[in-house]
């Protein structure tokens, strides 16, 4: 019987752990491994050189990218917040009708199941020269003719990247307001705090758990995105991701391409590890 | 009466934040859905360029969609990748979430932590990283890469949906039934396996989705046959054109058939849970 049930442990454990080895681990460790090879034109040479590290670090191009990645990232995190804080707050404490709050909830997480793809690329219709907005804006006559400032900038980048990943601000927040006792909330007031010192002493640091794991996923999301750059992000809008993507299309350049990838791999699990840590010490015992 | 006009004092601010939360929320839906509305509408518009105002209506764009056989092609590419995948990671998510669920082994957080991964891990590093693995051992890259790659990346999706629906199960269940002489097998099979047949459903259905139009991970692992999101994408290269809206809008279309359907289930599940 005891064997019996190792055995079982063995095949309920074996199935995911030969997975997650096979196809996590040994192509991790390869993506390691080639990021040390070099590029000798036509081939990638076996090598242990940190050549291609040396040059993400030290060429102004990687770095720009990198920032710029970096910075698009938060910015498109810190307008998902503003954006669904609110809207969740609302649903959780001030709706009254439960059915209303699913509807507003299910509404929300609704466009994860719609192409992500047609998600960017609609902005790119509405946006463009000859879009949907500018024709709008023209025929109205509130602009003379089509303006260019609409597609193809950071703020089309923000604006598309935050209408795609908002359900990943959402979704943690609206679970971490959820589990607030709504007694606490009265405790506050009975105490004579107002409704503002009740948000800002009791509400908001009982759902930063939510609000940093909402940050984190959007952010970690945006981070690797190269669809939203390439529809709305023009020449100068590139991310870290199509860098990457380059390096193994048009630039052919493999080994630099992982080291740009172990780079993204090492942030994202810092950012993780971080924000796990940041998620632990913010909790409250309840 | 001193009481009643503190309370009608207290009300009046209450009510204008209250207006000022339902503004900001029908801020927020308009958002979340014009671009969709847009998506559709636009789809029947009798113009080549997408602009205002709109031309008169028609159905030229679906008539040439169903022409188009790189699409139709692309469409069957994509059900075929899509079926494939969710199975596979059924097969490997379900064990995944029971033996977190049930067991207490050396190296579990690293074990939960590496599933749980591609939730914020960028496609794009699964995707690259399978790719030098793919080319490393000397694989032609088609639609089964693409397979593994997509039941890789969608594995955490199924697994955290799995092991929330078996947190919830009561332990006394399985318990009853060892008591009863049914070895884990059996019980795995007559009172675990029904009890989160709707959570494996609503997972396969979601992970179905999901596969069914990625594309970071896709994009480096086919070899030369296309999804139908890959093919959308080689398409936008050539800029907008209204056939690509048409494709958007019957793909809106299934989404939302396949969105009542797993809001019915859930519905049906929370009303059986109930009882």
């Amino acid at each position: 019987m005891r064997l019996f049930r190792f055995s079982q442990a063995g095949f309920v454990l074996g199935i995911p752990i030969l997975w997650i080895c096979l196809f996590m681990l040994v192509p991790y460790g390869v993506l390691l491994t080639y990021s040390f090879w070099i590029k000798k034109y036509p081939l990638f040479v076996p090598a242990f050189e940190f050549v291609n590290y040396w040059t993400v670090f030290t060429d102004g191009q990687y770095a720009r990218v990198l920032l710029r990645t970096l910075k698009i990232a938060s910015l498109t995190a810190l307008s998902s917040l503003l954006l669904a804080y609110p809207f969740t707050y609302f649903l959780v404490f001030r709706l009254k009708s439960p059915t209303i709050r699913l509807v507003l909830l299910m509404a929300v997480v609704a466009p994860l199941w719609v192409s992500y793809l047609l998600r960017a690329y609609v902005w790119k219709t509405i946006l463009g020269t000859e879009g949907i907005l500018n024709s709008f804006l023209v025929s109205t006559g509130i602009l003379s003719e089509p303006s260019g400032v609409f597609l193809y900038s950071q703020s089309a980048m923000v604006l598309t990247l935050t209408y795609i990943f908002i359900p990943f601000m959402v979704m943690p927040i609206y679970t971490a307001l959820e589990k607030i006792p709504k007694n606490l909330k009265e405790a506050s007031h009975d105490l004579g705090m107002g409704a503002w010192s009740t948000f800002i002493k009791v509400t908001l640091p009982l759902s930063m758990p939510g609000v940093i794991a909402g940050f984190t996923l959007t952010f970690c999301l945006t981070f690797g995105d190269f669809i939203a750059p390439f529809l709305v992000g023009g020449p100068d809008g590139q991310m870290i991701a199509n860098v990457i993507a380059s390096q193994f299309g048009s630039a052919l350049n493999w080994p630099l391409g992982s080291a740009l990838a172990v780079v993204m791999l090492i942030l994202v699990l810092g950012i993780i590890s971080l924000s796990d840590r940041f998620e632990q010490s913010g909790k409250v015992e309840m | 009466m001193a009481k009643e006009i503190t309370r009608r004092q207290k009300r009046l601010p209450m009510l204008a934040a209250d207006s000022g939360f339902v503004t900001f929320v029908t801020l927020v839906m308009l958002f979340l859905y014009t671009p969709i509305i847009v998506l559709v509408v636009y789809s029947f518009n009798d113009n080549r360029t997408l602009t205002w105002p709109m031309k008169g209506f028609t159905l030229s764009w679906y008539e040439k969609l169903f022409q188009n056989e790189q699409i139709l092609q692309a469409i069957a590419n994509s059900f075929y990748v899509a079926t494939c995948s969710t199975f596979l990671t059924l097969l490997i998510g379900i064990p995944a979430a029971m033996a977190l669920h049930r067991y207490h082994f050396p190296g579990k957080t690293i074990f939960r932590r590496l599933l749980l991964l591609p939730i914020a891990l960028p496609g794009i590093v699964t995707g690259i990283s399978m790719l030098n693995m793919f080319k490393m051992f000397g694989f032609n890259l088609n639609l089964q890469t693409v397979i593994i790659g997509h039941a890789t990346a969608l594995l955490a999706v199924v697994v955290t949906q799995i092991f929330a629906r078996l947190q919830r199960l009561p332990k006394s269940l399985e318990e009853a039934s060892a008591d009863l002489g049914a070895g884990p097998l059996k019980t795995f099979l007559f009172i675990t396996l029904p009890n989160i047949k709707s959570a494996i459903f609503g997972a396969g259905l979601l992970s179905f989705v999901l596969s069914f139009d990625e594309i970071p991970v896709t994009f480096f692992l086919t070899g030369r046959d296309n999804t139908l999101p890959m093919y959308i994408y080689s398409t936008m290269r050539r800029g907008v054109t209204p056939e690509i809206n048409a494709v958007g809008s019957i793909i809106v279309l299934m989404s939302l058939i396949l969105i009542i359907a797993s809001v019915l289930i859930t519905i049906r599940d929370r009303t059986w849970l109930k009882h």
